[in-house]
């Protein structure tokens, strides 16, 4: 894949305005599939939960999920939308073998949810006001394999292998209204668009919301017009965008390779452009074509759906705090800094710390975790994932470091062990003898050994240059290989200084 | 009178993925000509305010209840394949999507 010849950002933004739309795709996590009771489940053997309807066997007639569908209106209701009174399924038709009937069940022209709103914080602090166009009820698709061939990607496959498990999972699908007015912060409302969709799905509880597992999916469509144009630009829809980090640098790569064709008299091709994460760019799928025209018409196996307004208004007392109102209330409880607090948001790290906390640490220990060594522990690893770690775990430490049991030093090495799988951080300190020694006689015992080398240490103290404590402090940590209590060295170097 | 051209057919075909012949394409221009124009007379019959109907029963909300039920085995879900491997459907590879 030859790499796109760029704008650079700063200089397109100078010249095009940003338009952006965002197609966010959520598996709901009900017990099961949309139209079957097969089980909706991860990482089972392949074709296990499947059954006649999901593979399509003739004669097979689908049903409902009535928890699906009200977890779509719960949806529709917090993204602010109206919900319609009637609504009915669709065929979408394609010849894929994603899905074994040759369609999609879907809606088309009567969505489950419409004209909605989402206020959206970018990292700079600015508010988005995201139109919503609709959210819609629809199946998600097998899963294909594609064997042979030098690269594993569908050009030179020999053959494809289909797990139906995941066809006919439910999805909701929103889409919003094209996005204008966010110039140079379009990728950033673009990823904070996507993380506040996650939120509330997951606040409502009816999704999974694991990114990595593909529970949400984006779709970005990026299109440039020349300042104070009116028409809309030509867009591209760039798919397989499923971290928010991959959907921050595909907008934002998006941005800078159309800048350079139409800078340079050239047209933008409507089509469908596939990101790849390794490369950081998006690379030419199919054009929109014949293949496009999906002949929707009415499922005729399925009757419309008609929320009754008693169900609408009961489901609507169920909704939780709304994300925004969510932050503004952490962000009081805990007494972080705007910055400290709007770098937590960025790092998508709000449930983590808001559960440490419950679980019993201080916010700044939870903060201090989970935006320091484990940040760098993510970083440093190979999908950037947070680690294995769970907030009641982390709340566990920061209480050891608080009770004086451990200390900083020794927290980092707990914390390696915790990761590793060796349990909980008090059993680990336990099992491994990692305590602090605060025991008075054991370390009088190894100041005085190292004031045997530094014994003008005292003196220095006894005038107040507390700065060569540090010296004794450091010589007792190192011959106690860092299981030192630091604080009670120098208080009892004080006393001795003292006598 | 209908608008079904050759040219329509052939583009239905081609995405029902159906092989057609030139006479076949005359053939089904005049058929299809046929059935459009008698689903024109209905639209002829309703004005602008009677409901679209997608089902020929007046029914709404036939809900399943989210509970599990059991699923085909494996072996059972491929019994009818063509072919299978890895306890999965095997497939030509289609030069498609990427």
């Amino acid at each position: 894949m030859a790499k796109a010849e760029l704008m650079n950002y700063e200089q397109a933004l100078e010249q095009f305005e940003v338009v952006i739309g965002l197609e966010v795709h959520v598996e709901l996590n009900t017990n099961t599939k949309m139209f079957c009771g097969c089980k909706n489940e991860f990482g089972n053997e392949p074709n296990t939960n499947v059954c006649p309807i999901c593979i399509a066997l003739p004669g097979a007639l689908p049903a409902v999920n009535k928890t699906a569908v009200e977890s779509s209106i719960k949806i529709g209701l917090a993204l602010g939308c109206e919900i319609a009174p009637t609504g009915r399924f669709a065929r979408k038709n394609y010849f894929y073998p994603d899905l074994a009937k040759n369609f999609q069940t879907s809606q088309y022209d009567e969505p489950i949810a419409f004209e909605g709103a989402l206020e959206v914080e970018v990292p700079s602090g600015a508010v988005h006001n995201v139109l919503i166009e609709r959210a819609h009820m629809e199946e998600d698709a097998g899963k294909l394999t594609h064997i042979g061939g030098s690269t594993g990607r569908i050009q030179g496959a020999e053959y494809s292998l289909v797990d139906y498990n995941r066809a006919g999972v439910p999805l909701v699908e929103i889409v919003t209204k094209p996005i204008y007015g966010a110039g140079s912060e379009a990728p950033e409302l673009a990823a904070a668009y996507v993380r506040s969709v996650r939120e509330i799905v997951k606040g409502l509880g009816v999704s999974d919301a694991r990114m990595e597992r593909g529970n949400v999916r984006c779709d970005a469509n990026v299109s440039l017009r020349k300042k104070g144009a009116e028409k809309l630009g030509t867009r591209t829809e760039t798919k397989n965008v499923n971290s928010l980090r991959s959907i921050e640098r595909a907008v934002r790569y998006e941005i800078q390779r159309q800048a350079h064709i139409l800078a340079n008299g050239g047209t933008i091709i409507q089509e469908t452009r596939h990101w790849h994460e390794d490369k950081g760019a998006t690379s030419a799928g199919r054009p929109k074509s014949d293949a496009d025209d999906y002949r929707y018409f009415p499922e005729p196996d399925l009757v419309p759906v008609q929320p009754s307004r008693e169900l609408i208004e009961s489901l609507r007392a169920t909704l939780p705090e709304k994300p925004a109102d969510r932050r503004k209330r952490l962000a009081g409880e805990w007494g972080f800094s705007e910055l400290e607090f709007r770098d937590v948001v960025n790092a998508d790290l709000l449930d983590q710390l808001e559960e440490t906390v419950a679980a019993g640490a201080k916010p700044q220990a939870a903060r201090k975790w989970w935006m320091g060594e484990l940040a760098r522990i993510a970083n440093e690893s190979e999908e950037g994932a947070i680690p294995n770690i769970t907030p009641a775990q982390v709340a566990e430490l920061a209480k050891l470091i608080e009770d004086g049991k451990i200390n900083d030093r020794l927290a980092r090495e707990v914390l390696g062990y915790v990761l590793a799988g060796e349990g909980s951080p008090a059993e680990i300190v336990s099992a491994r003898g990692l305590e602090v020694v605060s025991d008075d006689g054991a370390l009088i015992a190894a100041i005085e050994a190292a004031l045997a080398t530094q014994p003008d240490v005292l003196d220095a103290i006894r005038e107040g240059r507390m700065q060569a404590a540090g010296q004794v402090i450091g010589a007792v940590m190192k011959a106690m290989a860092g299981s030192a209590d630091a604080a009670r060295v120098r208080e009892l170097l004080i006393e001795m200084a003292n006598k | 009178m209908s608008e079904i051209t050759p040219e329509l057919v052939r583009h239905l075909a081609g995405l029902a993925r159906i092989l057609v012949s030139d006479e076949e394409v005359e053939q089904f221009t005049k058929q299809l000509s046929v059935i459009a124009d008698s689903v024109a007379h209905v639209s002829k019959a309703i004005d602008a305010d009677t409901p679209s109907t997608s089902h020929p029963i007046a029914m709404a909300n036939v809900f399943r209840e989210d509970v599990v039920e059991p699923s085909l085995s494996q072996a059972e879900a491929l019994s009818g394949a063509p072919d299978s491997a890895d306890g999965r459907f095997k497939v030509n590879a289609i030069l498609d999507e990427e």
